[in-house]
Parts: C-alpha cells; sequence; structure tokens
C-alpha cells in the first residue's frame, strides 16, 4: 500500500539540505540583471519618458518602455480560457494604476549599474486624481480604466466606466416572501482586508534562449502552461517557440498563480538575446504583485423561532485594486464555497460588485473568497443563533448539509459561468463538528471560562467547505515510461509548490501498479517535457491530477499484462508489482522490462492518462478554538486551535495535516495580524517583513488536526482537496470565541487588541 | 576590495564592493543554500555562521569578513542531514525555501546549547519565519531530534 502512508516527500531532504532547485539558483551565470521602474504615484498618466541616460552607462544593455514593447490589452491572472478576468492590463501602460505599476524595465550587466540606470530614467508624469477607498470607487468620477479599451470574453459584467472590473447576482427562490415570513430577520455587515501572501521565495523569472533557439523561461509559477499561452500570445510568437520551466517553489498559496515577471525578462532576452533573470525585491512582493481582495459583505438571514433557517442574502463589494486578475471568480467563490452548507433554506441570494480602485491589484490567495465569505456567514450563523437563543452548535446541526443530499448552488454558481449540479457524496461535516468540539471540550468550556479579574477565555467554531478543482475546465494529465530494470518515470503537468504533490502523485502511481514508491521517478511542470496541466490552483491537483496519474498507471499495468501475455504465450499473466506470473512460470519485472529492451519483442511502454473533473466534491471541516482575551489590553491570544477535516482519504497523511496546519496559521494570521495597509494617498506603508506581521512561531498555540474517516467515491482513492480549506475557519471561529469570552462583536478583520480595547472602553 | 574568505574550510580571494553582502558573494561563488528571503534581516532565511556565530548573511558586508571562517549549509551537510530526517519525516518542510536558514539557526544552538527545551529552541529560531507549515511540524520533528539524541 503506497497511499495513507506518511512517506517524507521526494524533495524534501535536497530542499532542506539547500540543493541548487529555485528559479535563481538555475539562472545562467551571466544572466543580466532585471529591474523595474515602478510608479510613484497611485494614479498618473506618462507624457514623456526617456532612457537615454540609462542607456548610456556602459553595463547597460536594454532599457524599454511602454513606447517600445507589446501594445497588447490581456489578462495576467493565469488561468483557464478563455478567462473569466477582464482584459484590462498591459505589458507595460502609458497609464499607471497604482503605486508599484511597473513603468520601464531596465537590463544590465551589474545590480549597481541596473540601480543607477533605474535613476537616470526621466519620466514625465501627468498626475491624476486616484480611487483609494474601494467604497467610494462605485459610479466614482475617477475612473481607473477611462481609456475604455478593456474587455471580456464573455460576460462577467464588466464596466469601466463605472470602475466595475466585475459583477455577478443570483437568486434561488423568493427571497422577499420567504423573509416576510420568518420569525426573525438579522442583517449584519463585515469587512475583510487585503492580505499579503508572504511566500518566502519573491518571484522569480528568467529567460534565456537555449542551443535550439528556443525561448525558455524559468519561473517561479504555479501556471507555467498558462504563462507559455499568454507569453506567446502577447509576445506574438508561435507557441512551439517557448518552453517554461517549473522548478522548485519556495511557496506560492495563489500569489504565483498570475504572470508576474515573464513578460518583463522574456523581452529583454528578445532584445539583447543574452539571458536575463528578475528577482523581485521583497517591497516589490508586497507592492507589485497582488493581494487577497479586500471585501465588505452584508448579509441578511433569516429563521423561524424553531432554529429553521430560511434564507440567506448576501451583498459584496469586493475591491479588485487597479487590475481585474480573478476579480469575478474570487467573488463568486465567497459565495459558492460558502452558501451550500446550508442548503435547507427555501431562498438563497448572492449579489457582488467588484470595483477597481487605484491600490495593488488583487488576485488568487488561497481560499479565495471562501475565506472571505465564510468570515461573514459563521458569525453570522453565531448571530442569528444567539437571537434565536438558540445553542449555536444545534442551530449548525439542524440547518447544514448532510451526505447524500444537494444544493441547487452547485448548478448555478460556477466559477466565473454557470456551476455543475453534483449530490454530495461524501460529507461527514457531523463527525467532524462532534469531533472538533469534543477536542476542545466544548461542554464544559462554552461560553467562558474566567482566568482571573483581567483574562477571560471563550470558544467558538466555524464549518467550512471548499472544493476539488472546477469541473470541466481544470485538466490534468500524465506520462509513465517502464524502463528496464523495473522502474518508471512519471511525468505530470502538476505543479508542486512546496505542497508535496509530486509525492502524493508518485504514491497514487505507486499504489495503482502495486509498486513500491521508489520505482517511480517523478518529473514535474516543464511545457516540453510533461503533459498539459492547468496548474496549481482551485484545490485541484490531488483531485483532478491524481485521476489522470491514476488513468496512466491503470494503462501501464494492461500494457505489462499484454506484453507478458506474449512473452508466456498464454492469455492470463498477472502482474503483481514484483513479478509477473503465468501459471508456473514466473519472471520479475526488472528482468522482464529489461528483456523487453534488449531482447524480446523490442517495444517501449508508455502510457497517458487525462482527466478533467465532472464535479467538484467539497472537502468540509470544523475548526474550533479558545482564545484568552486580556480585558485590560485587548490582548488576543489563540490558546488551542482543533482542526476535525473531512477530505476524503488523505493520500499522505503527513502531507495533508501539514497543508491543514500551514493553512490555519494563515487564517490565523489573517484573523489577527495582517493587514496591507495604505496610506490616503494610496502607498502601501508595510512593505516588509517588519511592518507586516506574519505569525512567528512564537504567536502561534498548539494546533491539532485530526482527520475523519471518508471516502469520496468520485475521487482518486477516496480523496478530495485539502490544501485550501484550512484557512477558512480561523476568522470566524475567532470573532465567535472572542464573541464568546466578551460579549463584544467584531465584524472587521483584522481583529486587533486595539479594535476589541476600545469596543471593551466604549 | 581583495579580502579573503574562508568558506567551509576553503580560502577564497575575492574582490568586493564596498556594499557588497556575504548573501550575494555567496551565492556568486555558488553556495546556492544560502537565500534571500527579503531585505530587512526578519526572516532568518539567509543565516550563515561567521567565526562560529549565526548571523543574516544579507546584513553582513563581504569587507567585514575578511579572514574570517564563514559556514554555509554546504559546510555542515552530514550535521545538518542528521536534524533534517526528522523534519522531512513530518512532512513540515514543505517548500523548503526556509529551511537552510532553520537548520544554520538550529545548528548554532545546538552548539551553544547540547540539549535545549522545546521553549529554548523556539525562542532561538523565533527570528526564523516559515508561511508553509504552520511551524508546529518542525516543532514535532526537532522534538524527536532532540529526544532520541538525548536516549
Amino acid at each position: 500500500m503506497s497511499v495513507k502512508k506518511s512517506i517524507p516527500k521526494v524533495d524534501g531532504l535536497g530542499l532542506m539540505l539547500g540543493k541548487p532547485a529555485y528559479t535563481d539558483d538555475l539562472a545562467p551565470r551571466d544572466a543580466l540583471i532585471v529591474k523595474v521602474l515602478r510608479s510613484p504615484y497611485a494614479h498618473a498618466e506618462i507624457t514623456s519618458i526617456d532612457v537615454g541616460l540609462a542607456k548610456d552607462i556602459p553595463e547597460i544593455k536594454c532599457a524599454l518602455t511602454h513606447e517600445n514593447v507589446p501594445d497588447r490589452v490581456f489578462t495576467r491572472a493565469g488561468q483557464g480560457y478563455p478567462e473569466p478576468s477582464p482584459y484590462d492590463a498591459r505589458i507595460l501602460d502609458k497609464t499607471l494604476r497604482y503605486i508599484g505599476d511597473a513603468v520601464a524595465i531596465v537590463a544590465g550587466i551589474t545590480e549597481n549599474a541596473v540601480d543607477l540606470a533605474i535613476s537616470k530614467i526621466k519620466v514625465e508624469y501627468k498626475v491624476l486624481p486616484a480611487v483609494i477607498n474601494f467604497e467610494n470607487a462605485l459610479d466614482s468620477n475617477v475612473l481607473v480604466h477611462a481609456q475604455g479599451d478593456s474587455s471580456s470574453m464573455f460576460p462577467i459584467g464588466h464596466d469601466p466606466s463605472r470602475n466595475l472590473a466585475a459583477q455577478y447576482s443570483m437568486q434561488i427562490g423568493d427571497m422577499e416572501e420567504t423573509l416576510k415570513n420568518c420569525d426573525v430577520v438579522h442583517r449584519s455587515t463585515f469587512y475583510t482586508q487585503a492580505q499579503a501572501h508572504a511566500m518566502t521565495e519573491p518571484h522569480a523569472a528568467v529567460a534565456y534562449y537555449d542551443f535550439q533557439g528556443r525561448l525558455t523561461i524559468i519561473s517561479s509559477t504555479q501556471t507555467p502552461f498558462h504563462v507559455r499561452r499568454i507569453l506567446a500570445k502577447n509576445l506574438d510568437v508561435p507557441l512551439s517557440t517557448i518552453r517554461v520551466i517549473k522548478p522548485r517553489l519556495g511557496g506560492g498559496y495563489g500569489g504565483k498563480q498570475a504572470i508576474h515577471g515573464e513578460f518583463f525578462v522574456a523581452l529583454v532576452t528578445q532584445v539583447t538575446k543574452q539571458p536575463a533573470k528578475l528577482v523581485y525585491s521583497r517591497k516589490e512582493v508586497f507592492r507589485s504583485t497582488y493581494t487577497r481582495h479586500q471585501m465588505r459583505i452584508d448579509i441578511k438571514a433569516g429563521a423561524m423561532k424553531d432554529g429553521t433557517l430560511k434564507a440567506i442574502d448576501v451583498d459584496i463589494l469586493s475591491n479588485t485594486g487597479a487590475y481585474g486578475e480573478h476579480a469575478l471568480t474570487v467573488l463568486m467563490v465567497a459565495g459558492s464555497k460558502t452558501l451550500p452548507l446550508y442548503n435547507h433554506v427555501d431562498a438563497v441570494a448572492f449579489r457582488g460588485d467588484v470595483v477597481y480602485t487605484n491600490l495593488t491589484p488583487g488576485g488568487a490567495f488561497r481560499g479565495y473568497g471562501a475565506v472571505q465569505g465564510n468570515f461573514a456567514l459563521e458569525s453570522m450563523m453565531d448571530e442569528l443563533a444567539g437571537i434565536l437563543e438558540i445553542d449555536p452548535v444545534e442551530f449548525r446541526r439542524l440547518n447544514m448539509i448532510k451526505e447524500g443530499e444537494t444544493s441547487k448552488i452547485f448548478e448555478v454558481m460556477g466559477e466565473g459561468t454557470e456551476g455543475t449540479a453534483m449530490t454530495v457524496d461524501s460529507c461527514k461535516l457531523d463527525e467532524c463538528l462532534d469531533l472538533a468540539l469534543k477536542n476542545l471540550d466544548w461542554k464544559n468550556k462554552y461560553p467562558r471560562t474566567v482566568v482571573d479579574e483581567n483574562r477571560v477565555r471563550g470558544v467558538g467554531f466555524a464549518i467550512a467547505m471548499q472544493g476539488s478543482g472546477i469541473p470541466y475546465i481544470d485538466m490534468a494529465s500524465a506520462i509513465l515510461k517502464l524502463n528496464d530494470d523495473g522502474f518508471f518515470n512519471l511525468l505530470v503537468g502538476a505543479t508542486d509548490l512546496g505542497t508535496g504533490s509530486d509525492t502524493i502523485l508518485v504514491q497514487i502511481a505507486a499504489e495503482t501498479l502495486g509498486v513500491s514508491v521508489d520505482k517511480i521517478i517523478v518529473y514535474s511542470s516543464d511545457t516540453d517535457l510533461t503533459p498539459f496541466d492547468t496548474g496549481a490552483y482551485a484545490s485541484s491537483t490531488t483531485y483532478v491530477s491524481g485521476h489522470g496519474v491514476r488513468i496512466a498507471a491503470e494503462r501501464m499495468k494492461e500494457a505489462i499484462v499484454d506484453k507478458a501475455n506474449r512473452f508466456f504465450g498464454v492469455d492470463n499473466a498477472t502482474f503483481d508489482g514484483k513479478n509477473i506470473v503465468a501459471g508456473d512460470q514466473t519472471i520479475s519485472l526488472d528482468e522482464f522490462s529489461t528483456s523487453l529492451y534488449y531482447s524480446e519483442q523490442q517495444e517501449q511502454l508508455v502510457s497517458h492518462g487525462s482527466y478533467v473533473g465532472k464535479k467538484s466534491p467539497p472537502p468540509y471541516m470544523a475548526g474550533a478554538c479558545e482564545v484568552e482575551v486580556d480585558k485590560r489590553t485587548g490582548r488576543i491570544k489563540v490558546i488551542e486551535y482543533f482542526a476535525a477535516v473531512d477530505c476524503g482519504t488523505p493520500i499522505n497523511p503527513n502531507l495533508a495535516r501539514i497543508q491543514v496546519e500551514g493553512a490555519l496559521l494563515q487564517g490565523i494570521g489573517m484573523t489577527l495580524y495582517e493587514e496591507v495597509k495604505y496610506t490616503e494617498d494610496g502607498h502601501l506603508f508595510n512593505d516588509s517583513f517588519l511592518r507586516y506581521k506574519v505569525p512567528t512561531r512564537m504567536e502561534v498555540g498548539p494546533m491539532h488536526v485530526t482527520f475523519v474517516d471518508s471516502y469520496e467515491p468520485s475521487g482518486p482513492y477516496g480523496a478530495k482537496s485539502v490544501g485550501e480549506i484550512g484557512i477558512d475557519t480561523p476568522p470566524a471561529a475567532i470573532a465567535n470565541a472572542i464573541y464568546n469570552a466578551t460579549g463584544v462583536r467584531l465584524r472587521a478583520l483584522p481583529i486587533t487588541s486595539e479594535s476589541l480595547w476600545r469596543e471593551l472602553n466604549k | 576590495m581583495e579580502v579573503t574568505l574562508i568558506i567551509n574550510g576553503n580560502r577564497f580571494s575575492v574582490s568586493a564592493a564596498p556594499d557588497e553582502v556575504l548573501l550575494d558573494t555567496l551565492r556568486k561563488l555558488g553556495y546556492k543554500s544560502v537565500k534571500r528571503g527579503c531585505d530587512s534581516t526578519s526572516c532568518g532565511i539567509c543565516n550563515i555562521h561567521v567565526d562560529g556565530k549565526l548571523v543574516p548573511s544579507c546584513a553582513f558586508l563581504t569587507v567585514r569578513a575578511d579572514q574570517k571562517e564563514i559556514t554555509t549549509l554546504e559546510g555542515v551537510q552530514d550535521k545538518a542531514k542528521e536534524i533534517a530526517a526528522y523534519v522531512t519525516a513530518e512532512g513540515a518542510e514543505q517548500c523548503g525555501f526556509c529551511s537552510p536558514g532553520n537548520l544554520m539557526t538550529l545548528i548554532s544552538l545546538f552548539n551553544e546549547n547540547e540539549n535545549p527545551t522545546m521553549e529554548e529552541v523556539k525562542h532561538y529560531l523565533a527570528g526564523n519565519l516559515c508561511r508553509c507549515s504552520g511551524y508546529e511540524g518542525q516543532h514535532r520533528g526537532i522534538a524527536k531530534y532532540l529526544e532520541v539524541k538525548k536516549a
């Protein structure tokens, strides 16, 4: 057995020992250093730009501006094609839409020379009024995309004349009538902040022409195949002339799904014919990549006195910043991956506007709307239970989704388009809830325990769901090759960004073939050498790529048996992973494969498998925590966090556990510490690890992650996804715990000591 | 400026700019375990040892390292492997980018204190950021390593 086993990551030891493996490690020694001049203004037009003095510096080989790069409008989002994000960005634009937007690219031999050259570029800006507050953006007289040349590939509600990147609305049932008949209707407004991914490896990209004259890009990307497509299209070269290699990645969490430096290095190499590399500074990572979409979420919910939830009405304003990357889809996931939790309601409505502002763009980030939506929904459920004077646990049990049920939302809401109807064949949410609460000792701790006259502890929880890939969009494939001596190469398009997907795909291949994991050598994410995969996002790799690998391995097994039948002249040979047996004759795979290439039959065995999801089975979880509040200072400490997760079969329980623990801490960080902050003129001022508070190991209390026994019939070996679900519960669970400790309901993230102290001292 | 660096026991004569930091010098010489996570000495990822002392190489001028003994992870592979195996057994290295800095910090701790408590470990590693793992898995691995070492 290879699945359900906690084997170490295949690349783990090498990475820990510091072997060269990341983008910058692999750059040619003579690569030109590429840097980008960034806009100092939130909104401005370049009236003139002169790179003459920069180019005069002998070490400088190239300086490019909007005047001499391809003028194409596209989206850098890095999604499936056709993309649901508006086409609203250029490689370099005359109009600058946020502080940090790209003005010019300079490449030279030394870093110092490039820095000097950047300071010598003469730019005249016409400074324009800017939209900073996203609540004032809609129908503002300041337009972020006033040029009128943005568009969408299909209707997404894109209307730049209103600062609308995208808009969405749906309703199931009669909302007005249902609310009218409810005993209780409650309404609250929640705010979630922009959060930075803060992956430890800054974004990096390398370009060079290889010995065949092909443009090779090494990039810290989650989507190598999308990078190839978007690059080729907008550089106006055939796809066949570009190779994209994704080496090891130093984390991504969605932050490396979109295009970042790839165009810049590609252009420099095109112009100079020399290798080029761009490694973002930490400041650039903060300012000039993207953040989680900031949101305002209005929820209205109606229920009967007996605790039956009848209606949920959600209205969202989402801030996509200067460009609309993932604008529509993040918005929709805020509803589509939260609202099905309460599938018994008579009416459910969801609408939202995604607005442009002159700030760092929003983009993909683990949780992808679901974490924002979950904070609002699961806070609201506690509020409503409180008003109804019903135990919040009972309230969930009465109303939450159960195994074998469905939600109309699955059919109505997809990601950018209509969804896919499905029944939920694995849902152990009830067990997750019981287990998380039992482990926390909810019975004895709810709602609060007093520590001393100043400190009080409260408990809170939330339930959550996510998805497993995007049905009929996310596609993955794998190739298996049998070598002499009986080992296999597994080639996958799937993109391991540190998650361990290479390892779990090896486990799935080994399980299917019946061989040990050391017989599978995996190579991933190289557009020349590996088959297609949409990339690492939407919690798709285990479920979608896993199936691709399973199918390839099943076919390989069939091919081995077929060749063995011919070898023995029988029709009933079997392969047990080690030996091939036909009656009383036996040959080991090692020997057989060697003979297959050197003496008998002499034909290479290769198999492939590809898969596109037909549904997106949600993983579920319950998160419960105890927090301590010091009433004198408002200090909030998460004492312990208990997570019970239904991800179907955890293919590698250790790696699944770390996915959840890491996501929990990112969620706790989002709840208590992290916020991308801007000044009134749009200057992102916490653009370093000194000022942006990534949780350290001193902040984290014990996190206890348990997996409930679950099996998803449609998943590879019963697996669902596990990469994102862990981030969803902390905001609401902690907010609910603070309420239970203090009676203060905080509806804006992050919940800082200061914000709590203010409420306590009102 | 011409400086002599003794890196993992090997002497190198290098020409360094006055504002050049060891992080860049070492990477140029091929010591790729030394990685840049930030530029404000706040992530611990570029940690190395200079004359046995733990330093962030992004803030250590190369000219200051003249004639000094520099240790990077490449120079302590056996020791590192011993510890790393306990972390990979938990799956806690994840993207691995922070690992070399973590290991250099841990080795420094063990040089100073052979049997630290987990509280001491956490305190010593407080400046080493990890965004993937949530830290708990790293701590499980280190705790097991310490247990086995004690036994």
